[in-house]
């Protein structure tokens, strides 16, 4: 297999998923949840939550924004499961294509539905109030951060669905890890409102890393550690749920 | 992918015309299974299973659900590990070569594996990107195939208004894009409606005319026969039998004729009747007012029977001649019925 044909295998996977993608609501939906979020945080429960130095909105939609890619994300295990459902992943598997191309194919799908979602997402999120305190260039840097977190997801979430095959159980088994990430960090309250045996965690995930990086590249202040640690966190999970993924493949019907 | 791949899979791309001949001449056996074993936990799926096909031949592997069809399908395109045994395809292995392995072989499983979310010209021609075709290729062999299964008009509809066997159709298609040298077709007819079948029937002389090799998997007796040179009959994970339709008919005892007369009464001058015709003595069934003797001479023998019975003044409800079912030939094989297919009336019968 060359580098040459690979690449063809991949663009191939990747148009069927886009092809698959705009002929379904599913990306609508799937941007109807975080929206959902943001008006939630923005109108009900802003008035309820108090946050040091600055406006609640500041303060949430940023991590909304992260939220809508991860939420995006899930549909990765959802596809996944699909796939494997209903035996399309059989004949991938007998066909000459490069083995890699079914998984990094649905990855670069999900990375442009994550960037149609997140656009969706600053559009609204300027629209209840939010504002950038802050220039371009570290503007730009946020959204790769968020859309390098989300991507980082996918790979997660493409394991979950390999390994439980099902589009019903990847739905529900998706939704565990990113709530946990979600809640049990600083993207809604402040780290020191938490109960303090979570707050070590709450402070130290890739989540909170990363909405802190975010927030202080969009509104201002020093982000350069945070951001290290994000792309770290990001390139770390990428590559293990990656590898995980790929071995869980080529497994898959294989036992 | 190893280095080693490289040149393989970059050769068998561009000379792939319809039915090219396989490069590895150093076998006529173009499948060859020797003594392969598949375990599923505690179930022997495949339990010591040996036989090979040849290449412009269509080798018929017949068994009753669960007898390891699948998984020997399964095996032979590298969607399955085997535990044990060797198991060769173009001279490949299976598990040591299955990338080049993939280039020359069309796979149509059980399960429709096509895209309800894409057209049926779209579900192909991305099967022929997938087979390394170049563009140009794909998208007229996809042309082709959908005009040769009759899916022309629906081309460019999505797959999921499709019916159960236009899919099934397109399905096929794919696994015929690349004109692979050797196809796998497990249980392909299984939901067609009869014309549909003998289309595809059709086909798969076609391709083996062309020079390809077919191994296909069937519950149905007829579908072997109608398509098979050679049957290899498995069941429990095992061959039971290898050989052509008439040698495996042969051991069940062959076709019978069957005459059934209109009135009772006649019942024991058609005994007589088919006494003459028959070295055994006929076998009578007075419920059905049935007569049956075996039928090797066929077709003379039918209207032999036929003159007789009308010289004789016997009026007659039905004459004909009954092949074997797959009942039938698993009774004899195995000693015990298979549990999917229904006993014929005339063996129920007392």
């Amino acid at each position: 297999m060359t580098p040459a044909l690979a690449f063809r295998d991949f663009v191939g996977v990747a148009k069927r998923n886009l092809l698959r993608s705009v002929r379904t609501p599913g990306l609508l939906l799937y941007a109807l949840q975080p929206i959902m979020l943001l008006l939630l945080f923005r109108y009900i429960l802003a008035g309820a939550i108090k946050v040091p130095g600055g406006t609640y909105v500041d303060f949430v939609v940023p991590a909304i924004f992260l939220v809508s890619v991860l939420v995006g994300a899930m549909t990765s295990a959802i596809g996944m499961a699909e796939d494997l459902e209903s035996g399309l992943i059989d004949r991938f598997r007998s066909l000459p294509m490069a083995r890699s191309a079914v998984l990094t194919g649905r990855s670069l799908t999900d990375a442009i539905r994550s960037v149609v979602v997140l656009a969706i997402m600053v559009v609204l999120g300027v629209a209840v109030g939010f504002r950038f305190d802050s220039d371009t260039g570290r503007i730009a840097l946020g959204m790769v951060l968020i859309l390098a977190f989300g991507y980082a997801f996918c790979w997660m979430n493409a394991a979950i669905g390999i390994a439980v095959k099902d589009p019903e159980s990847a739905t529900n088994a998706g939704t565990g890890p990113t709530f946990l990430l979600l809640f049990a960090s600083n993207a809604i309250v402040p780290i020191s409102t938490l109960p303090g045996w979570l707050q070590g965690f709450a402070r130290n995930q890739p989540l909170s890393v990363t909405v802190s990086a975010v927030r202080a590249l969009f509104e201002g202040g020093n982000a350069a550690h945070d951001v290290w640690l994000s792309l770290a966190w990001s390139a770390g999970i990428a590559i293990a749920f990656f590898v995980i993924s790929y071995s869980l493949y080529k497994r898959a019907a294989a036992t | 992918m190893s280095p080693s791949n490289n040149t393989a899979a970059s050769k068998s791309v561009p000379d792939r015309t319809a039915g090219a001949p396989l490069d590895q001449a150093a076998t006529d056996h173009v499948v060859e299974v020797r003594d392969l074993v598949k375990t599923f936990g505690k179930l022997r799926a495949l339990d010591g299973v040996t036989f090979s096909a040849e290449r412009g031949t269509v080798l018929g592997l017949l068994g009753p659900n669960g007898a390891g069809k699948s998984t020997l399908v399964r095996i032979l395109t590298t969607l399955l590990r085997p535990d044990s045994g060797v198991a060769r395809v173009a001279g490949l292995d299976v598990v040591a070569d299955g990338q080049r392995l993939r280039s020359l072989i069309g796979l149509t499983g059980q399960s429709a594996a096509v895209d309800e979310l894409l057209t049926g010209r779209e579900n192909l021609e991305l099967v022929g990107l997938w087979y390394h075709l170049p563009k140009r290729e794909y998208r007229r062999r996809a042309q082709e195939t959908l005009d040769l299964l009759a899916l022309a008009d629906a081309a460019d509809r999505l797959v999921k208004t499709y019916s159960g066997g236009m899919r099934r159709r397109l399905d096929i298609g794919a696994s015929l894009i690349a004109n692979p040298p050797i196809l796998f077709l497990d249980e392909p007819t299984t939901g067609l409606d009869p014309r549909s079948r003998n289309e595809l029937w059709r086909l798969v002389r076609e391709r083996v005319g062309a020079g390809a090799a077919v191994l296909l998997t069937t519950q149905y007796m007829e579908e072997a026969e109608q398509l098979a040179d050679r049957i290899v009959v498995i069941d429990k994970g095992t061959v039971i039998a290898d050989g052509t339709a008439d040698q495996l008919k042969a051991r069940t005892g062959g076709a019978t004729l069957e005459a059934r007369v209109t009135k009772p009464s006649d019942l024991e001058r058609a005994v007589a009747v088919l006494g003459d015709l028959s070295p055994t003595p006929p076998r009578s069934d007075a419920e059905q007012r049935q007569v049956s003797i075996p039928a090797g001479e066929g077709t003379d023998l039918l209207l032999d029977t036929g003159r007789r019975f009308q010289e004789a003044g016997i009026p007659l409800d039905d004459l004909g001649i009954r092949r074997p079912t797959l009942d039938e030939v698993f009774l004899s094989l195995t000693g015990r019925s298979h549990g999917d297919a229904e006993p014929s009336s005339a063996e129920v019968a007392p």
